[in-house]
């Protein structure tokens, strides 16, 4: 099988997959990091995201090959020491995850939104979001803690 | 309060709680995580019986081997039956350990406070960890029912908030579901369907067979059971994808596309009335004659159609076979069932199987999680000695998954001119609500597993009993909460509809309720009725009448709604017995027919608030999830199968329709603990289809409320 270079969390590590197979499958099966979740493989639910040079993307249908050279981050790599981030602290103060499956995804749109344009207006938060789908209903708390975060900004 | 099931079935102490020698409390129950916080809120009721912190109380995954059987987590029961009999399991356990402190520290069992599980004598100062107490060993009594637990003034944790136990590892990805588990060896595997649920395998091409063994696939067939398995998840999808293109299916037998909703009024079926809420055998009760001088005589039928659980992540199961033993991990509402079902399916003794619950997505009902884990089980049973995680894909799970059914909800009601319901008709027909792989007749389990049904070795098909419990499957909520002298009220369990069908969230009762509800605003509006004063005068349990009150308060006038909005109000207590929830809303329709949702209000009663901001998350949770039925939900398919495949063909809410949300909690301190994941469901309906008559003055009674669907309606 071919290898190739990924950066993940500020580590660069060697993968052997097909040319085909997507990120995701390359980030939670050989590389461990399974806090990415597989929703549709159809860029349909958002639930896959990870962050590519500071940008929220989906990786269920893109092949892994195409992100050498880029840096990745996956909702394991936004804590540090132990310390979560402000938009998990949020997500955990309005208590805005049911089952958690869609939860990876909201966090690393809302991180790369955020980083980007501190302060969204309603509908670029929205614009965000579009495309995360989540079937218990914690949509209110998640825009709840994405606006504590414009608030507190 | 009535017995408890999951105590009768269970009432040793040490089924529920052991005291561990690393001075910690664990805590098992039967019923499981679903995103609910089920398991936060028991930690929680035991944390504050028992005089603990929290911190040091574990709560297991529930696990066919250890711990007690509590059936089935469904039906908003869990906090009721696992949070009682917790709470009885910890203040037994307590008033044990406060009688072994007392004789030790030679004091009365009055002069002794605990702190964090260390017994203090006042008096002496002199003190006793729980821990000491005990000594590793068991209680090895039952738990008694009429121990003395706390009152509602003395709960120092329920009523407080502290973030769900899960909620730190959901946030960081470290919240391990079934689909994340890894061990050595591990195999991948995927099912192959057929295009519907009559198709057989005709033939199997053997050169790709070959193919895709020659790289290192396993391929596994049974009569018209397909599946791969291999170590390298991308190859087993493709694998898959391969296969599927090499099966030929016989397909004579389709599905019926014909009118659902005429299928329904049509098909042979059973019927029965219900009367206090419970089917009886015997004729249908006459329709009442009716007075002359009434003020207002109304009949209308409201149609919902198939629905899907959609759940985020399509089902999942590990699954290993060695000696003969079956271990099985699994994200099923009902671990015991779906071992008894197995057992009785692969014809080995019940004690050759055992399963694990672990984490899946959120699931609201027998969603794939069963039929998934029977899948992995084949695969395991045909490679020996190899674990196998199987999973779904998004198309597997939006073309199998067994449906809520579709209904047709015929209803007439009459008021007199006192402004009193004199006379009220409600007849319900719908497909069976409970196909869950429940204990029965011999062969009734296996027949309810999918993959079961296409072995070389089938399940025999076995039409569903009526379910006659009280407020059952279609009944639920049939039975109105008013006070309406003798309502006419059918059940109609109809047969040979074409799609399977089984429980989802609420079961009958969103459809009854919105049905209800809508009916009693149309009702009111022809008798020129104020809406909420006729439910007012009908109704005599004034926590109904509170959550009425709180959602019209704040909603504001019915009638005053901003240009172009409408207001709309609906209400139910859960099967009258449970949580009652009112909803309110407004909404806009816009000139394309589409509706916009605003503001929501929602009140809810579930008794004494054990989590206040769990609660709100379970409301708020069961308002979005039921306004997409409402607005967006329709399962389609044609003769040659489901055509509902994906998140495109088969929408869902997002986020460009979220309203404002305000959740009101009426609590009631020292009234038992009820769930709250479905009582706000119907009057979620109802609410919006009322707004939306109100904005639009068109009487919408066929869900879900797309464009087309409110044309068509505009046109009577």
């Amino acid at each position: 099988m071919p290898e190739y270079m990924l950066t993940v969390n500020g580590q660069t590590r060697r993968v052997d997959c097909g040319p085909d197979t997507p990120l995701i499958h390359v980030l939670r099966n050989n590389l461990g990091l399974k806090g990415t979740k597989l929703g549709c493989g159809l860029e349909q639910c958002g639930a896959c995201a990870v962050l590519v040079d500071g940008e929220a993307r989906l990786t269920c249908v893109t092949s892994a090959s195409n992100f050498e050279d880029r840096e990745i981050v996956t909702i394991e790599g936004l804590a540090r020491n132990g310390t979560v981030s402000r938009v998990q602290q949020a997500f955990i103060d309005e208590a805005a995850a049911q089952c958690g499956y869609c939860t990876p995804g909201m966090i690393i749109a809302i991180t790369a939104l955020l980083d980007w344009t501190p302060r969204p207006t309603r509908a670029q938060i929205l614009d965000a979001l579009t495309g995360h789908l989540c079937r218990c209903g914690s949509h209110a708390r998640i825009l709840a803690a994405t606006q504590r975060l414009v608030r507190e900004d | 309060m009535t017995r408890n099931p999951s105590l009768v079935k269970n009432p040793d102490l040490d089924n529920w709680l052991a005291f561990t020698l690393d001075g910690r409390v664990r805590v098992q129950i039967g019923k499981v995580d679903i995103g609910q916080k089920i398991s936060t809120a028991v930690l929680r009721i035991a944390a504050d019986e028992l005089d603990l912190e929290p911190g040091r109380i574990q709560i297991m995954h529930p696990d066919t081997i250890d711990g007690p059987d509590e059936g089935m987590t469904s039906g908003s029961n869990s906090i009721e039956e696992a949070g009682n009999a917790v709470r009885l399991a910890a203040a037994t356990a307590r008033m044990r350990l406060l009688t072994l402190a007392a004789a030790k520290l030679g004091v009365e069992l009055d002069d002794l406070e605990v702190t964090d599980g260390t017994v203090c004598a006042r008096a002496t100062n002199r003190s006793i960890s729980y821990w000491e107490l005990m000594g590793g060993k068991r209680f090895d009594c039952p738990i008694e029912l009429n121990v003395r637990s706390k009152t509602a003034s003395k709960m120092l944790i329920i009523g407080q908030h502290t973030p769900a136990r899960d909620i730190k590892n959901i946030v960081t990805g470290a919240h391990a579901f079934v689909h994340d588990m890894m061990v050595d060896g591990m195999l991948h595997g995927r099912p192959i369907r057929p295009p519907h649920i009559h198709a057989r395998l005709k033939d199997l091409d053997g050169t790709t067979v070959r193919a895709v063994r020659r790289d290192g696939i396993e391929v596994v067939s049974d009569g018209s059971f397909l599946a791969v398995a291999g170590t390298d998840e991308f190859a087993v999808i493709k694998a898959a994808q391969r296969l599927a293109t090499a099966a030929t299916w016989d397909a004579s037998q389709n599905l019926d596309a014909h009118d659902i909703y005429q299928q329904l009024i049509t098909n042979r079926r059973v019927s029965l009335p219900v009367v206090n809420g419970t089917p009886k055998d015997g004729p249908l009760p006459r329709v009442t004659t009716l007075p002359e001088d009434a003020k207002a005589t109304h009949s209308a039928t409201f149609e919902k159609p198939y629905i899907m659980h959609g759940s985020i992540g399509p089902s999942a199961a590990m699954a290993i076979s060695k000696n003969g033993d079956l271990e099985i991990w699994t994200h099923s509402q009902g671990i015991y069932l779906l071992r008894a079902a197995l057992a009785e399916a692969f014809s080995i003794p019940v004690e050759r199987l055992r399963i694990h619950h672990r984490p899946g997505a959120g699931c609201y009902g027998h969603n794939g999680a069963d039929d998934a884990a029977v899948d992995a089980a084949i695969v395991a049973r045909a490679l020996p000695d190899r674990p196998v995680l199987l999973k779904w894909t998004r198309e597997d799970e939006h073309a199998w998954e067994p449906y809520g059914p579709a209904m047709v909800l015929q209803l007439s009601g009459t008021v007199d001119k006192n402004g009193t319901i004199c006379a009220w008709s409600h007849e319900t027909y719908s497909d069976t609500h409970v196909m869950r792989p429940r204990p029965g007749v011999p062969g009734l389990g296996p027949s309810r597993l999918m993959p079961v049904k296409f072995l070389a070795n089938p399940a025999m098909e076995i039409d569903p009993e009526p379910n006659r419990a009280h407020h059952g499957g279609i009944h639920r909520n049939l039975e109105p909460l008013y006070r309406i002298e003798e309502p006419r009220l059918v059940k109609h369990l109809v047969r040979d509809l074409p799609l399977r069908t089984s429980a989802l969230r609420t079961l009958g009762a969103y459809a009854n309720v919105f049905a209800l509800e809508c009916f009693l605003d149309e009702l009111a509006e022809l008798a020129e009725e104020d809406p909420i004063d006729l439910r007012r005068r009908h109704l005599d349990d004034p926590r109904a009448w509170a959550c009425i009150e709180a959602v019209a308060h704040r909603i504001g006038n019915l009638d005053k709604a901003p240009q172009d909005c409408g207001r709309g109000l609906g209400f139910a207590q859960y099967k009258n017995t449970k949580a009652y929830a009112a909803v309110a809303v407004e909404l806009m329709v816009d000139q394309t027919s589409r509706v916009h949702l605003h503001r929501a209000i929602l009140a809810g009663d579930a008794g004494q608030v054990v989590d206040p901001v769990g609660l709100k998350a379970q409301l708020e949770g069961g308002f979005i999830q039921a306004a997409s039925w409402t607005l967006y939900e329709e399962v389609a398919f044609d003769p040659n199968g489901i055509t509902s495949r994906n998140w495109e063909s088969y929408p869902i809410i997002g986020f460009d329709n979220i309203p404002e949300i305000e959740t009101i909690l009426l609590d009631r301190p020292g009234a038992p603990f009820l769930g709250a994941g479905e009582a706000v469901c119907g009057p979620t309906g109802a609410a919006i289809v009322n707004a939306v008559r109100r904005a639009t003055g068109v009487s919408a009674r066929r869900l879900p409320l797309t464009p087309d669907n409110l044309r068509r309606a505009a046109l009577g």
